[in-house]
């Protein structure tokens, strides 16, 4: 039709600026936070801290040097790094499924949902943390233990994400199936599931950053069993090793960071073309 | 003004081939609101009839009724439940959907065979002039368009009576009239039989071949109005003094309607 009634895709070509600029202004905000960090720890150990108190802040090029170049550390982080991470993804994958399991049956019975979600938010409000040792009793300190652990602690968000997904159609498209006779399982498959998908990778974003949390709350409880980032950090902060405790706690977060980039990276290429908010983003 | 209402009813029914009939059809619900009261009309192949009214006279709930979204209380309609094509207020597309998959999902609900629903939806597409924009999802589309995206969608199974729900409401004055124009190319075309919500006198009066008007508390019809202005309708008849008189008729009803 005429060009007054288009609204083409969000195109965003903002005057000729290059490509280089482009990457300046994308990055350059997060570079430049990173940069003072890095700025105001070696302020905290130089300046800041007293003479006798600055070892337990030691600056970057330590930490690195401590804990990635020399060899027993580094071998000790990596083993850790590998079991936690393990733990954290083989928790999160169950967790997701059986949340996406469970928010299928609520959506589409009323009384599925009564009988069930009072049971989730249960698993919210009762401290998991309190459990662990109780786990590490009945089941050892074994892998297993551990999954349990991630998959109490990160089920919850992700349920009722994919639930409220689920739940929250649009009125005027169920109508619009309704009128159609379409049945449950079309409903389901063509409407609600893709419906959801935003929600749902909201979800398992939230997820994921938790699973990495309750893998390295098992770990903190087990002093037997695979080791894990949990116990390196423990360890290393009794025997007053703070570098290679600050290289446990960089390698937990980057854990934790590219399990979220993953499932964001995921989520973008899923809904960029047709939801609102995303496609747009640096 | 209550026989003049009994008149048309009857010599309406006395052009055939009635496609939707509403029989002394009450809606009450069941907290009690009296929305519908004893209304009465048909709607044959090639009639446009409009139903204007204030808001909460109960025009949405005539048109669900119609659909068969909800139940009514007392009397009868009667329609082919399986032959309607809704449009709805919003252009209610998927917005995980590409334009063309929007207009093939009434066809795929139906249970048509993809090689048979893509030439149909081509068509329809073709029609509404959307054409050239199929591989779009609707985030990438006007107000206007959605809506066109919308109606191509109910064309495709080609039914026998449309029902729209204040389609046009949250479009601009110009896209409005546009889509007047376009709605009833595609009457002229196809021949259905339309039911139409609106609370725009003007628009009323444009599309249709009679224009009911409902007042609220109860929902009743206190007015109804023959349109005789042939088609095709130019655009400028709007501005003629028939077309006046018509909606400066159809206005005092909506006044009495208020009162």
């Amino acid at each position: 039709m005429s060009s007054t009634e288009q609204n083409g895709p969000s195109v965003v070509a903002i005057g000729s600026r290059g490509v280089l600029a482009d990457k300046v202004v994308n990055y350059g905000p997060v570079v430049l936070v990173a940069g003072l960090v890095v700025g105001v720890w070696y302020l905290m150990h130089y300046v800041i801290m007293g003479e006798r108190r600055r070892f337990i802040i030691p600056p970057p090029h330590r930490v690195i040097d401590e804990s990635f170049f020399n060899s027993t550390a580094r071998s000790e982080l990596f083993e850790g790094f590998v079991n936690t991470g393990r733990v954290a993804i083989l928790g999160f994958f169950i967790a997701a499924i059986l949340a996406f399991v469970g928010a299928v049956v609520m959506a589409l019975s009323r009384i599925a949902e009564r009988a069930l979600f009072p049971w989730a938010v249960m698993l919210q409000t009762i401290p998991v943390i309190a459990l662990v040792p109780l786990f590490r009793v009945w089941f050892g300190p074994t892998v297993k233990t551990r999954v349990i652990t991630c998959v109490l602690v990160a089920i919850f968000p992700i349920v009722t994400n994919f639930l409220f997904g689920l739940k929250s159609v649009d009125r005027g498209q169920l109508d619009l199936f309704r009128l159609h006779q379409a049945n449950w399982w079309t409903r389901l498959w063509k409407l609600q599931l893709p419906s959801a998908l935003p929600a749902i990778f909201t979800g398992l974003r939230i997820g994921a950053g938790l699973c990495v949390i309750g893998a390295l709350v098992a770990d903190f409880f087990f002093t037997r069993g695979d080791l894990g980032l949990g116990r390196l950090i423990n360890n290393y902060a009794q025997e007053l090793q703070y570098e290679r405790l600050f290289g446990g706690v960089i390698l937990a977060s980057l854990l934790g960071v590219a399990l979220y980039a993953l499932i964001g990276w995921i989520a973008n290429r899923v809904l960029r073309d047709w939801h609102e908010t995303e496609g747009n983003a640096a | 003004m209550s026989n003049h209402i009994a008149h048309t009813a009857t010599s309406q029914q006395a052009r055939g081939d009635t496609r939707l009939s509403f029989n002394n059809v009450q809606m009450v619900y069941p907290d009690g609101t009296n929305a519908l009261e004893d209304i009465s009309f048909d709607v044959a192949a090639g009639e446009f009839v409009t139903v204007v009214g204030p808001s909460g006279c109960g025009k949405s709930t005539l048109l669900k009724i119609a659909s068969g979204l909800l139940d009514h209380t007392g009397g009868d309609v009667a329609i082919d439940r399986d032959s309607i094509g809704y449009v709805f207020q919003d252009a209610t597309l998927l917005p995980f959907r590409t334009v063309q998959r929007n207009v093939e999902l009434i066809a795929e609900l139906h249970g048509m065979p993809k090689a048979e629903r893509r030439p149909l939806a081509a068509e329809a597409i073709e029609l509404v002039n959307l054409k050239g924009h199929e591989k779009k999802y609707p985030k990438q589309l006007s107000g206007g368009m959605r809506m066109r995206c919308s109606l191509a969608r109910s064309l495709v199974m080609k039914p026998e009576v449309f029902l729209f729900d204040e389609p046009f409401g949250a479009l601009d004055e110009i896209s409005r009239e546009r889509l007047n124009a376009e709605v009833l190319s595609l009457f002229k075309q196809e021949n259905f039989a339309a039911l139409f919500i609106t609370h725009s006198v003007a628009e009323a009066v444009f599309l249709s071949t009679r224009v009911l008007v409902m007042s609220a508390h109860p929902g009743r019809i206190i007015d109804d109005i023959d349109i005789p202005f042939d088609f095709p309708r130019e655009h400028d008849l709007r501005y003629t003094p028939e077309f006046g008189e018509i909606a400066a008729r159809v206005s005092h009803g909506l006044l009495e309607a208020h009162a």
